[in-house]
């Protein structure tokens, strides 16, 4: 091992540091370039034996990225390009003096709000799993040693029996991250006195999810924690082998991963004897195709073994008969990462975070319409009105909230009378939704319900694996019925009919996939059913989406007969003179609402 | 790299500790060196040089150093403030090289203020 990539040069005296994200999303928008730049920068004027740059893994904050973070003053930098480089080192570096343009500044505010910890964004947060995101660099294994790391697996290598550990972990009430929420513990204990030859361990980092990037981002920023919490649930199942599953779709995760292994391995973290104790432990990656169904355990292991991923007939669960036939324990990439915590701060610590039957935090990615886009942990029983309110900063453009979809594609939607129920597990299954492995999607008041329930089912079609006839079949169907019903040509009884199809759909399909895959269609079906029943009775679209639907028209006392979209019609239909209001030829019109977005007088109405 | 041992953990964290306090923004001392323009011209640069060196040496882990801007009083630069945690701010004026290793000495480590060098104790009041 290279000790640049190991260890950092910490005998070295430095007065700054620059923390610059290099999670995906802040990559993608060039934050290498930055670094580059930053680093050439401090070169040239001398500063770099003072002040160093170091990129971490995903900050959260996405929606403003590149982010950086300047310590130890802890200003929180945003939106920084390549050419902000020269003022930043200038001002800041040299002359002490922060620079307020590249600060954060609230939606609804006009001041700057200069240091991270008291952005609300931030401030709002509760750091379990992502306890180290943004403070290390995750390519150094020394940096996540210095913050506590792999210490849970030396005090249970030293100090604790295998049944212990279970104990710790039941008690400390964590559930499965991965959605179903079985609890952890429980699962361990189930797969340790599973009799067999040899026991495996698996991570699912197969993160399915459209929008969802939780466990993308836990393992760029903290790819240790993960291997230590399986290398803490191997001991304690008694497995020798692990498997990483993860999508091929993550290079970087995968990247910072093989690059955590390899350093783990050469510390002795991970192989043969770790610690000097006598346990040995080691792990393998499992670049997967991304199937949605893989969140079902057996075609998970299906797809390790090298067959198609279709789930089968449970019993036996993998806990008795899992990979080769092996007693397998399958958890997700966000579950293990807590395993470290919870040894090291204890049972009660952790169980002292959440509502009565969830414990700890949960990591949501939150996108779709709302202001601070990014990843967020909150403890349990936190409302969804502080998540999408006061850490996600509203909705854009002052719009109006209509509902957040929990739980990705086959979960529901949640509507703003519902947005001070406190988030756990069970809560949410009351409301029609489930909490999925954290997907929070917010809508606005532009976005048709029926027509996004449409498009989840159309997600869910194409993903359903196709074994089980009622899932193939049933997802098929009532996705062409909630496609009639945008197309204008929704029928009364097509209602009743979705909530058969729901119910045939939910109750005769093997796994998870089917079981939840209605969660979309009732869930709106519950909540906004007055959208439905405009669309099919008054064939209206209420959200001015679904084309079939809509008429655009001006409206002639605020056109000003400026043009604009006279100019901009793709078609060429909307007619009249200068300067006086013009009308729109609706026979021709393809309703592209190409209209609508040019008019700067807001006069193009959607009917 | 050898194999590590429990205790090896320890003593990479250990190391490590100096970068940890700067990371994490919370060391038991704060030095602030004035770096204004004034501050520049007076040779704040040569007080943030010995300042790191001093560090080094002495193998401090828990002191933060970091700059700002102009103090208010540029005819008294080089400038620093000492901040203690838990103790009200330090200014102190007049710096050369000799006289910040006496107080980082002294004052960062010992706890003792070094008055013949300080200007005052507090800090203006804050809106």
């Amino acid at each position: 091992m290279a000790e640049t990539t190991a260890s950092s040069d910490a005998s070295k005296t430095y007065r700054a540091e620059l923390l610059i994200c290099a999670g995906t999303g802040c990559v993608s928008n060039r934050s290498f370039k930055i670094r580059d730049a930053l680093e050439a920068e401090i070169r040239q004027r001398g500063l770099d034996d003072e002040v160093r740059v170091v990129t971490t893994g995903c900050q959260g904050f996405c929606a403003q990225g590149p982010i950086m973070i300047f310590q130890p003053d802890g200003i929180f930098y945003q939106m920084l390009t390549e050419e902000d480089v020269p003022l930043l080192v200038e001002e800041h570096l040299i002359k002490g003096r922060p620079v307020e343009k590249l600060m954060y500044v609230p939606p609804e505010g006009d001041e700057v709000v200069p240091k991270l910890s008291d952005i609300d964004f931030f401030r709002k947060q509760r750091l379990v799993v992502l306890r180290n995101r943004g403070l290390i660099d995750p390519e150094k294994i020394d940096e996540y040693i210095a913050r506590d790391g792999y210490r849970a697996l030396a005090k249970v290598l030293t100090g604790m029996t295998s049944e212990e550990v279970i104990e710790v972990v039941k008690a400390s009430g964590l559930r499965g991250r991965g959605g179903a929420g079985f609890p952890t513990g429980i699962k361990w204990g189930l797969t340790r006195q599973a009799e067999g030859n040899g026991k495996c361990i698996i991570c699912n980092a197969d993160e399915g999810d459209p929008g969802a990037f939780m466990d993308r981002s836990i393992i760029e920023s903290d790819p240790h924690a993960v291997l230590e919490g399986m290398a803490i649930g191997a001991y304690a199942i008694g497995a020798k082998n692990g498997y990483v599953y993860i999508r091929e779709e993550y290079p970087l995760a995968m990247q910072r991963l093989h690059i955590a292994i390899d350093q783990a391995r050469e510390y002795g973290l991970l192989g043969e004897d770790i610690l000097g104790s006598g346990f040995s432990f080691d792990l393998a990656v499992h670049r997967g195709a991304g199937a949605f169904v893989c969140g079902e355990e057996t075609s998970l292991i299906a797809s390790l073994e090298g067959r198609t991923p279709e789930p089968r007939i449970r019993p036996p669960f993998p806990a008795q008969s899992g990979l080769w036939g092996q007693p397998t324990n399958i958890n997700n990439v966000e579950t293990w990462a807590n395993v470290p915590v919870i040894i090291s701060r204890g049972a009660e610590w952790y169980a002292s975070l959440g509502t009565d039957t969830s414990k700890g935090t949960k990591v949501f990615s939150v996108v779709g319409k709302v202001n601070n886009t990014g990843l967020v942990e909150v403890p349990m029983g936190i409302t969804m009105r502080e998540i999408v309110f006061d850490i996600g900063g509203g909705i854009p453009d002052g719009k109006q909230f209509k509902a957040v979809q929990t739980g990705g594609p086959s979960g529901g939607c949640i509507p703003e009378s519902l947005l001070d129920l406190p988030i756990d597990y069970e809560r949410l299954m009351e409301v029609g939704s489930i909490m999925g492995s954290g997907g929070l999607i917010v809508m606005d008041e532009d976005t048709c319900m029926v027509d996004i329930a449409r498009y989840f089912l159309d997600f869910l079609r194409s993903e359903s694996c196709g074994k089980c006839t009622t899932c193939r079949e049933g997802i098929a169907a009532m996705h062409d019925i909630l496609a009639d019903i945008c197309a204008g040509q929704g029928e009364p009884e097509h209602i009743d009919l979705l909530g058969e199809l729901a119910e045939a759909v939910s109750d005769a399909s093997l796994c998870a996939l089917g079981g939840t895959a209605p969660n979309p269609v009732l869930s709106t079906l519950r909540h906004f059913r007055d959208e439905y029943e405009a669309h099919i009775r008054d064939k209206k679209c209420p959200a001015g989406v679904c084309r079939a639907l809509i008429t655009y028209r001006i409206d002639p006392d605020k056109c000003k007969g400026c043009l604009l979209c006279t100019k901009a019609c793709p078609e060429q239909i909307i007619r009249g003179e200068a300067k006086k209001p013009q009308t729109i030829d609706t026979e021709a019109c393809i309703k592209c609402g190409v209209c609508r977005e040019s008019c700067k007088f807001d006069a193009v109405l959607v009917e | 790299m050898a194999k590590l041992t429990p205790e090896d953990l320890d003593r990479i964290a250990e190391r490590m500790k100096r970068q940890t306090t700067l990371r994490e923004g919370a060391g038991r001392a704060k030095v602030t060196v004035h770096m204004g323009t004034c501050g520049i011209a007076a040779g704040a640069r040569k007080i943030m040089t010995a300042l790191l060196a001093v560090i080094e040496k002495e193998g401090t882990d828990d002191v933060i150093l970091t700059t700002s801007g102009c103090a208010g009083l540029c005819s008294r630069e080089p400038m620093m403030t000492v901040e203690l945690k838990d103790n009200a701010p330090v200014k102190y004026v007049d710096l050369d090289e000799d006289k910040t290793r006496q107080i980082f000495t002294d004052h960062v480590l010992g706890g003792k203020i070094v008055s013949d060098f300080a200007l005052a104790v507090g800090s203006e009041r804050q809106s």
